[in-house]
């Protein structure tokens, strides 16, 4: 921890201990009710409570029986096969369709700006249970309820918001005399889209992406009301598996999800800066 | 503007008016002819209207009524990508993204031209401004003097017939900017191209260009080489503007061929060359710049004016005086033997030949 500065009277020196432990208690909160369920999933019993071999760190108190059960599983594995079905695609689609949508929105000239992104963004701040509702009603007179694409449609509805909000966040810092550099060398609106302002706003795309992809792969209020049997995605299946048959399985597919995310989150925060070091706007 | 100009004319703006909200205009009916080969600079104070109009002949503005011609064809519907003009912006607006070499094969890439020409074209276009050993860097790490460079030579390497430049030397150091402008416009003598240099700096508009257009207020003030900018301002706006200037406020009191008597406000009387003025017992302003001024009673039109301060420049030294009540009269002195020195709150004659001052519009 650095030294506090030689000026610093006592009313701030309590002030930056108090400080510090108020966002100690909010790292705890945060971090460790995901983190206790690591150490459980690893339970040699059918319990959620830490035996005493497993306090005691004794060899016969863990066991991987729990993923076993979760690799071994038809039920849990169609679930986890849904899921990488209908996330990537629904990402796809939400980067595609947000991404045109603030490159749009930004440009000074479009009318009802404002309307039209508070439409767009109100996925995100409408009660889930209310969008979910909605779009059951909405989808079943359409006659896509209950299916594969109806759920892809549906997650990308809700991860649109957050590539509208990081891309238009980037946007805010691209320099609009280069779209007209590209212009007057004689490139068309595509070209310049794709050579010029695409790579330029790429990092943003890429980490509204990323949302999108862990709201559709985490999404179960909305899949339960579009999906049918038929969709059931890895968060429905560990919300069925919580109420009917508590399974410490549950804490081995949770362990296994919180993982994949860090790795996502790493992997992509460093292609990010990678290409940002690159495009040299950042020093190296 | 006769007709025949606007056909001639390599750039034409006929009866140009821009207007953003509806309400305002920001360029009131434009007129302006622009040779082939001609560098044209338009001088004037932000917001007169001199960037509108670069935008609209680069197509990333249109006109609200007039018609503007490239090579006598209207250019009004066709897109900025179509043009093919040439342009080197304000910030440079390099792709940060594409190295220096990429940044320039961009519009050859464009325009579909084979890899091993479009190489040697790149080449050249690096070699003209000294910046050949460059392709390899990225915008980031080039100097604010090598990126400008680089961006003149990208305007460039598509051999565009008319390059546009809008305040291409504003983010440079005095000395860069003064070599930049002999550079830019060695370029344009070697290579021939139609120039249109948009400024706000006098002395780059007057170093570089054949023919200056001083806009102010959407209009241009006045159309003319930078001599006869300097030598003969149509008006009181562009004596200011071009130059340093004396203004004294009079009233005219005689009509003699082309000069006028005048009294001027605090007394003195004098005579004028009249370039704009009205008959007797108008107003007028005369203009007189302070190299013509000479600090004796020689000349016809003499004055007692009180000096309120001395500047040394080293070549010369600036002297603030006090001339019938205008006190930011300046008079230019030469630091030579034989010229007298000044002491600040002494009072020196002073005097002027007629024909250097000028009587304007009040």
């Amino acid at each position: 921890m650095s030294k506090l500065p030689p000026y610093t009277t006592t009313g701030q020196r309590v002030w930056h201990y108090t400080f510090l432990t108020i966002c100690g208690f909010i790292f705890f909160f945060l971090i460790f009710p995901i983190m206790v369920i690591v150490p459980l999933s690893f339970n040699a019993q059918d319990f959620f409570t830490f035996t005493p071999e497993m306090l005691a760190f004794k060899a016969e108190g863990y066991s991987l029986k729990h993923y076993e059960d979760f690799f071994g599983d038809a039920d849990w594995q169609r679930a986890m096969w849904m899921s990488i079905k209908i996330a990537p695609v629904a990402t796809i689609l939400a980067v595609t369709f947000g991404t045109l949508a603030a490159v749009g929105l930004s440009q000074s000239h479009v009318p009802f700006r404002g309307v039209i992104m508070a439409i767009l963004i109100s996925p995100m701040i409408v009660p889930l249970i209310i969008s979910a509702m909605g779009m059951y009603f909405f989808y079943s007179k359409i006659g896509i309820q209950g299916t594969y694409w109806g759920v892809v449609l549906a997650h990308a509805v809700l991860g649109i918001p957050f590539v509208i909000i990081t891309v238009t966040a980037t946007l805010v810092g691209f320099d609009h005399s280069l779209t007209r550099a590209s212009a007057n060398m004689g490139a068309g609106p595509v070209r310049t889209f794709f050579k010029v302002q695409m790579p330029l706003i790429l990092p943003g795309v890429i980490s509204g992406g990323l949302f999108a992809f862990i709201t559709s792969f985490d999404e179960v209020v909305v899949t339960k009301f579009v999906g049918s049997a038929a969709q059931t995605t890895l968060p429905w299946r560990m919300f069925t598996g919580l109420r009917e048959q508590i399974s410490p399985t549950i804490l081995a597919v949770a362990t296994l999800l919180v993982v994949i995310s860090i790795c996502l989150l790493t992997t992509l925060e460093l292609l990010r800066r990678r290409s940002e070091r690159l495009r040299g706007m950042s020093p190296g | 503007m006769a007709l025949d100009d606007l056909k001639n004319a390599y750039v034409a703006f006929d009866r140009v008016q821009k207007s953003y909200d509806g309400e305002i205009l920001v360029v009131k009916d434009l007129n302006l002819a622009i040779g082939k080969g001609e560098f044209l600079t338009m001088l004037g104070p932000s917001g007169s209207g001199k960037t509108t109009c670069l935008m609209m002949l680069a197509g990333f503005e249109t006109a609200t009524h007039g018609d503007i011609l490239l090579d006598g064809k209207p250019i009004n519907n066709i897109p900025p990508h179509k043009r093919g003009i040439g342009m080197v912006f304000q910030n440079y607006a390099l792709f940060p993204h594409m190295t220096v070499g990429e940044n320039l094969a961009f519009p050859l890439e464009v325009r579909k031209i084979g890899k091993s020409e479009r190489d040697d074209m790149v080449k050249a276009a690096l070699d003209m401004v000294q910046m050949g050993d460059f392709a390899g860097r990225r915008p980031a790490q080039l100097s604010g003097g090598q990126q400008q460079r680089i961006a003149l030579a990208r305007a460039l390497v598509f051999k565009p017939e008319l390059v546009l430049m809008d305040e291409p030397l504003g983010a440079l150091d005095k000395q860069l900017r003064e070599q930049m402008q002999y550079e830019i416009k060695h370029l344009h003598e070697s290579l021939g191209i139609t120039v249109v240099y948009v400024t706000h700096d006098q002395s780059e508009a007057l170093t570089m260009s054949d023919r200056v257009a001083v806009f102010e207020d959407g209009r241009i003030q006045q159309l003319a080489t930078p001599a006869d900018l300097y030598e003969r301002p149509e008006n009181a706006f562009v004596a200011q503007f071009i130059g340093e200037n004396n203004t004294l406020n009079a009233t005219i009191t005689g009509v003699e061929g082309n000069m006028v008597a005048v009294d001027i406000d605090g007394g003195m009387k004098g005579h004028a060359l009249a370039v704009n003025c009205g008959g007797v017992g108008t107003r007028t302003i005369l203009s007189i710049r302070p190299e013509r001024v000479a600090l004796n009673s020689d000349g016809p039109n003499k004055a007692d004016a009180k000096v309120m301060e001395l500047i040394y420049l080293g070549d010369h030294i600036r002297c603030r005086l006090v001339v019938s009540g205008n006190d930011k009269f300046i008079v230019k002195v030469p630091n030579s033997a034989g010229q007298k020195h000044l002491v600040v709150g002494e009072t020196t004659p002073i005097s002027w030949h007629s024909e250097d001052c000028r009587a304007l519009d009040a």
